[in-house]
């Protein structure tokens, strides 16, 4: 407001921010990614953003933060114009932000990542390592997100990443942190941890921008919303109105399905079939052990389970990416073990794998290219050895438009889609060629709703088309709203598969490792009501009280 | 800890193999080196012929019998390695039966003859230097993100530009200037190549390599050939640490050196220290990691890369100047022989290290000068082939050595701002 001649940016107060955006117009090569965005953040507020995948929210924050310069529009913070040439100037204007990628240097320790940039040192330049991590720790005391300064960023699981690059953020005394969907890679519990720590840093006056695709997430935590839709601004709604039907459908721009419509499963013969299954890791310690499944043609077989205990290996070994320590997995009588991974996909498994950039698509390939990732030698894609690029482009635009995969064109690297448009078409090549089998692990990952609602329609059809479909997901909505039986995955060992239905409830406290007898008891209907703890003989780890 | 620990299976199937070498070096040994007719004692001489403050007995070894103590041990170790095996160590126990088999090897080459110890160790260290300059380059170059093969033309146009600076000014300091910035110079072109116009940078390494080759061959006929007062260039003299320089044995080796090669150690050290325990150093190696990461918190990537390069240039730019201020004190057409390709092996086997590298500058260093001791022992193998020694070394050293190496992720790619 006043601009009073201080040595600080002009009104600057201490903790507090108020951010403006005036008319932001991003363009990238055939694309326009925001078109004369306005948005205001008030001091306090957590401000939610929600569009569709490629909808612009990544590009408009990525400007806020001076990665990417904005074509036309303005930047205000506090009353003053900003001038953002690099990530630099943003800091020092007390932005912070989260990536969507995560943007950590994995062979530094954690207190190196975050102090990179913003060093102490003592003479010759020595980094002052000891100053670096004793800060590190007191920061994340007092925020609540506690890590060890002194870890390798690589040895660390997600979950503590992302801890690390918000206390990046906060070590550089950010006012307005953007988060960029920041609890796609989370498990519930510590999205949770996360909600606490965002409310205890507004508490003080800052502000936050939050990206997220689960409309529950943005009820719970924003105090209102911004819908982007194809880069523009479509519409402002306040969480403590607005059902998550309103918001999927203001994001959409049309109504959207969000419950599942399907049929009881019509199971037939078997398909996949796992007999102790051992899996190691590099050590030589199991990391999946003694598991036996079966999956017919025509039912989903949903396995749910906190991150990290197993089911990564599972998938890996059911599709032939990972050495079967002991144990047989057959896929339509064929053995997996001693099959080259070619001939597992011709012969009929479609792999949808959790990490798309780095094991489902080829970042410098084309969108048509990466559509033919698992089909590269076969007609009418190739004749004698030559790519047919007229049937590659053919079927590519095919599938563009079946699964709305929003790119420029099909000749687009895949690397430069949107998160969630790199998923659909990883999605679309799985999807889209007679298979006996299906493995689809975290398919929804970064899908917006109105995608959501597609893959898993989908899904239901690839079911009803006779394919046997293994759903790996740690979204217990999803697979309770797709399963027609459920298995718990819990430190490497799997339990079930029940069948449905089946309580959100008892799934929950399987995925904590309580005993399915226990929680399901008898085979009828549980009277195991509201929160009580049931037996208290039975051993569950760290169950929340 | 935790990465360097192996499944068990692999972990044996590792320690066979290493079985497999040691069998290998124990039948060379025993077939080609004990049943030698050369001569029955091998004398090693431990004394320089300069001053020193004591002197030390020859040592005067019977050929066979060292032989076969030797080929003992090691065939206790391979015994070891195909049984209980060595658990973590069994990487230093490979390093352990290459150096029973180099003492071997000396024994018999020398057998009925003299090997100076200390000429063989003092021209170790002497040509180990320039290749640590060029793989010190290299490490700065990778660490940031730019791959340098370039490192041969930069020897090449160090050498020459210093020999002619010097011959003019009369003075090797002003030489290594012109040698640096001749080095400097093809950095700037990798640099600006590379890291501005984005070229791959394997190709523009080759490029400045065919490039440096030619203009020096050129210049050296067209110009040098006629005028050699050009190419007469004065050089570094040997320098002798008082006292220490005549310690027997050690004091010759390490302390009656050339300038260059104490410059080498410093530098180092002074890397070695800068690139892990400095704020330069940190953020260095922060661009040659996927660099979105640095970018974020505001470190400028292309500029740290551009300094890093250049930096690397004045590095391989002294390596260069090595040969026409301090070895041989004349250019002449690809003198500095590949030397440059062997810093980058280096680099590699120092794993992006500047004392790793220093390390494998050493071996490559002692094989180098090795090959030219035993042209004088009469060794019965053709010179020829002696002379491959560094480059055969480099390939076993690459090739069995390297294994699980952790290349900075982002090297060799360029960044592109949106
Ligand atoms: N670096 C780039 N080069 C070219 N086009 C780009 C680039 N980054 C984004 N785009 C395009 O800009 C549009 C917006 O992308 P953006 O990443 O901002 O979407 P988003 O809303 O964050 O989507 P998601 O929810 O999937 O992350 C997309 O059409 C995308 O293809
Ligand atoms: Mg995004």
């Amino acid at each position: 407001m006043s601009q009073a001649g201080s040595t600080e940016p002009a009104g600057r107060q201490e903790g507090r921010v108020e951010l403006e955006l005036r008319g932001i117009t991003k363009r990238f090569p055939g694309v326009i990614a925001n078109e004369a965005v306005d948005l205001v953040v008030t001091s306090g507020e957590v401000h939610g953003l929600l569009g569709e995948n490629g909808a612009g929210k990544s590009t408009l924050m990525n400007v806020l933060y001076g990665l990417y310069r904005a074509d036309e529009g303005e930047i205000i913070v506090d009353g003053t114009p900003l001038q953002l040439d690099d990530p630099g100037d943003a800091i020092d204007a007390g932005i912070g932000m989260v990536h969507q990628h995560f943007m950590l240097v994995p062979v530094f320790t954690v207190a190196e990542n975050i102090v990179l940039g913003v060093e102490h040192t003592r003479g010759l330049g020595r980094l002052d390592r000891a100053r670096a991590s004793k800060e590190v720790a007191e920061l994340a005391e007092r925020s609540g997100l506690p890590v060890d300064p002194d870890a390798l960023v690589e040895d660390l699981p997600v979950g503590i990443q992302q801890r690390v690059e918000i206390l990046k953020a906060l070590y550089r005394d950010a006012r307005l942190l953007i988060l960029d969907e920041p609890t796609a890679v989370l498990t519930p519990q510590e999205a949770d941890d996360l909600f606490d720590a965002i409310r205890a840093f507004t508490a003080e006056g800052r502000s936050v921008v939050f990206i997220s695709h689960k409309l529950r997430e943005h009820r719970v935590i924003a105090d209102r919303i911004s819908v982007l839709r194809r880069g523009r601004i479509v519409g402002t709604a306040d969480p403590r109105e607005a059902s998550e039907q309103d918001l999927a459908n203001l994001m959409v721009g049309r109504p959207v399905e969000l419950t599942v419509s399907k049929t009881p499963a019509q199971p037939t013969d078997s398909v996949l079939q796992v007999q102790g299954l051992r899996v190691d890791d590099a050590v030589g310690s199991p990391v999946v052990q003694d598991v036996d499944l079966e999956i017919r043609r025509g039912e989903i077989v949903a396995v749910a389970g906190v991150e990290g205990n197993g089911q990564t290996p599972l998938v890996a070994a059911l599709t032939g990416l990972r050495e079967i320590a002991d144990g047989t997995v057959t896929v339509a009588g064929r053995e997996v073990m001693g099959a080259t991974r070619k001939q597992i996909l011709r012969e009929g498994t479609g792999h949808v794998p959790e990490d798309r950039s780095k094991d489902g698509l080829v970042a410098d390939f084309s969108v048509a290219e990466n559509l033919i990732l698992n089909l590269w030698d076969a007609e009418p894609y190739a004749r004698r050895g030559t790519l047919q690029f007229a049937a590659i482009n053919e079927h590519a635009r095919e599938l563009v438009g079946a699964y709305d995969i929003r790119t420029p064109s099909v000749s687009t690297p895949a690397g430069s889609l949107s998160g969630g448009n790199q998923q659909k078409l990883v999605v679309a090549r799985e999807f889209d060629r007679p298979i006996d089998l299906l493995v689809a692990s975290q398919p929804t990952r970064g899908v917006d709703v109105g995608s959501i609602e597609y893959i898993h329609s989908q899904l239901v059809a690839k079911r009803d088309a006779g394919t046997a479909v293994l759903l790996v997901s740690s979204e217990l909505d999803e697979v309770l709203a797709l399963a027609d039986r459920v298995a718990v995955m819990y430190h490497g060992r799997l339990v079930g598969p029940f069948d449905m239905p089946i309580s959100k409830e008892a799934v929950g406290r399987m995925m904590a490792g309580a005993d399915p007898a226990d929680v399901l008891g008898s085979p009828t209907a549980t009277p195991a009501s509201t929160d009580d703890p049931a037996t208290t003989n039975g051993s569950s780890p760290g169950a929340p009280a | 800890m935790s990465q360097n620990t192996l499944a068990p299976a692999a972990q044996r199937r590792r320690e066979r193999r290493f079985g497999l070498f040691s069998l290998l070096v124990l039948a060379v040994m025993l077939g080609v080196f004990a049943s030698s007719t050369r001569g029955a004692q091998a004398t090693f001489i431990l004394n320089d012929a300069r001053g020193q403050l004591f002197e030390l007995p020859d040592l005067i070894l019977p050929v066979v019998p060292t032989v076969i103590v030797l080929s003992a041990l090691v065939a206790g170790i391979a015994a070891r390695q195909f049984t209980r095996g060595f658990g973590s160590r069994a990487v230093v126990i490979v390093g352990v039966v290459a150096l029973l088999f180099v003492i071997a090897f000396l024994t018999w080459a020398a057998a009925g003859g003299q090997l100076s110890v200390v000429g063989l160790l003092r021209g170790s260290l002497a040509r180990a230097t320039p290749i640590a300059f060029g793989a010190m380059a290299g490490v700065l170059c990778e660490r940031a993100g730019v791959i340098n093969i370039a490192i041969e033309g930069q020897f090449l146009a160090g050498a020459f530009t210093a020999a002619v600076v010097s011959s003019i000014a009369g003075n090797p300091w002003v030489g290594l200037f012109g040698g640096i910035s001749a080095g400097v110079l093809v950095a700037f072109m990798l640099a600006g190549l590379s890291i501005k116009f984005q070229a791959d940078q394997i190709v523009v390494g080759v490029v400045l390599i065919v490039f440096a080759t030619g203009v020096t061959s050129f210049l050296n006929t067209q110009v040098l050939s006629g005028n050699p007062q050009l190419n007469s260039p004065t050089r570094f003299a040997s320098i002798a640490v008082p006292v220490l320089s005549e310690i027997p044995l050690i004091g010759p080796v390490l302390f009656r050196q050339s300038l260059l090669v104490f410059g080498m150690i410093a530098a180092v050290i002074v890397l070695q220290y800068g690139l892990f325990q400095t704020r330069w150093g940190l953020r260095l190696r922060s661009v040659g990691e996927p660099p979105k990461a640095a970018d974020t918190v505001g470190i400028h990537v292309l500029a740290t890369r551009y300094k890093a390069v250049l930096l690397g240039g004045v590095l391989a730019g002294i390596g260069g100047s090595w040969w026409t201020l301090d070895a041989v004190g004349q250019f002449s057409r690809e003198m500095t022989g590949g030397r440059g390709f062997i810093a980058l092996a280096a680099m590699l086997v120092g794993r992006y290290s500047p004392v790793g590298a220093f390390g494998a500058a050493l071996i490559f260093g002692f094989s180098d000068q090795l090959a030219t001791s035993l042209q004088l022992l009469r060794v019965p193998v053709p010179s020829d082939l002696l002379l491959t020694a560094p480059y055969l070394v480099t390939i076993v050293v690459v090739a069995g050595l390297i294994g699980r190496l952790r290349v900075p992720a982002a090297d060799g790619k360029p960044y592109v701002k949106q």
